[in-house]
């Protein structure tokens, strides 16, 4: 299992879409396709736009259907981060 | 060009000062002021810079007329920068011993980079406390992305903030003079109107950049409907203006409990649909600190309405095999 940290790509406040979807393309998914498990770990982020959260992982739904989730893993995170992350996957769902 | 700055003009009455904006003659911009006393939100600041950059963008000689400030509040519009900004020499002076006050003066962000910088400087020039800031970054990085992509225009976004003490509340706005909601909304669904435009974008999941329901990999479709519900729930103003139409939704009452719609029409609101024809978009949102909603428990309501929408607008598209 890999692990991603995105404080020092995007820092505290992740909002940068071009930067959320950098890291799907460049990272998370060439570990999906090599078949493994990652962690997105959002330490000391202490919050999000549902934007960026958009931008970093529904793709990954719509391309690799709900289960990807058992593949990836998000750490670290604060109540808020978790709350706009759960949104995400609802609506994508 | 003209444009009129009242005595008076914050959200709940903004009408007046947007029906009388003439945008006629863009190769010139007059600007005029109450005598005695000008009191105004900033998004009407960020109306009249956007104006003045459309003006001095066609290089024409002179293209600003403003005519001297007499009123006392005047010192106003030189600290949030309106005539620096513009190019004007406004003659007033602010002495030092002033206070400097809370606010964001008029900002151009042309950039990506540029916004995760003014996002920074947010919180230290508003003083906002941890709780108060999360809501007011949030907004302002949603709406300042959404110019930045779908707008087209050559000026960026033109923001500004301004915290009144008096209302212990922080005014926002954010302007563009780009294409405007309807033309991106068409690019993808059926809007016959500026107000089925504005209704379409403030829905959750839908996206001018395409016909599917849950949008693109970069776009959701929720950016205007998460600040709408935002203002909703504290219950403040919030306004978007573009092409002829203005959507205001109104304050809710104390006391009751807030009800967030996927459809912004079922949402306590006026609509003025003959305004001057405003090509880009127009922002406006108030917040107020008192009664700011614990950002978490204001997600999960958003959470439940988002999932609910979408849900429905699903279940309306289901299609059924036809057995004859």
């Amino acid at each position: 299992m890999k692990t991603i940290k995105l404080f020092p790509i995007v820092g505290s406040f992740a909002e940068n879409k071009d930067k959320a979807r950098d890291v799907r393309v460049q990272e998370i998914i060439p570990i999906l396709e090599s078949g493994d498990s990652l962690v997105l770990d959002f330490d000391k982020i202490d919050s999000i736009t549902q934007s960026f959260a958009h931008a970093l992982i529904s793709d990954l739904i719509r391309n690799y259907g709900v289960d990807v989730l058992d593949r990836v893993s998000f750490a670290n995170c604060n109540e808020t981060v978790a709350k706009i992350i759960e949104i995400v996957v609802d609506y994508m769902q | 060009m003209k444009v009129h700055l009242p005595n008076s003009a914050f959200l709940g009455n903004i009408n007046a000062f947007l029906r009388i904006i003439d945008v006629s003659n863009p190769e010139l911009l007059e600007i005029t002021a109450n005598k005695k006393w000008i009191s105004v939100h900033p998004v009407v600041l960020c109306i009249v810079a956007s104006l003045g950059l459309e003006v001095l963008s066609r290089n024409s000689d002179s293209p600003i007329r403003c005519e001297q400030f007499t009123a006392k509040s005047k010192h106003y519009f030189k600290r949030m920068g309106m005539f620096d900004f513009l190019g004007l020499d406004s003659e007033i002076e602010i002495t030092e011993h002033e206070s400097a006050g809370r606010f964001i003066p008029l900002t151009q962000i042309k950039k990506s980079a540029d916004l995760s910088k003014f996002i920074e400087d947010i919180v230290p020039l508003l003083h906002l406390d941890q709780k108060n800031a999360q809501p007011i970054r949030y907004i302002i990085s949603e709406l300042v992305r959404n110019v930045l992509e779908h707008s087209n225009s050559k000026h960026g976004a033109i923001v500004s903030a301004q915290y009144h003490r008096k209302n212990n509340t922080i005014r926002i706005g954010i302007v563009d003079s780009g294409v405007g909601i309807s033309h991106t909304i068409r690019k993808s669904h059926i809007a016959e109107t500026d107000l089925d435009a504005i209704r379409l974008a403030l829905t959750p999941g839908i996206t001018g950049t395409t016909s599917k329901e849950g949008g693109t990999d970069y776009n959701a479709g929720a950016g205007l409907f998460f600040t709408k519900s935002i203002a909703k729930i504290n219950r403040d103003f919030f306004i978007i203006y573009s092409g002829k139409t203005l959507y205001k939704l109104l304050r809710e009452k104390d006391g009751k409990d807030v009800i967030l719609f996927g459809d912004p029409l079922s949402d306590k609101h006026t609509k003025d649909i003959d305004l001057p024809n405003w090509t880009g978009t127009v922002v406006g949102i108030d917040i107020g600190l008192n009664e700011t909603e614990e950002f978490t428990k204001l997600l999960d309501t958003i959470r439940n309405t988002y999932a609910a929408s979408v849900r429905e607008r699903k279940r309306n598209q289901f299609k059924r095999p036809k057995f004859i």
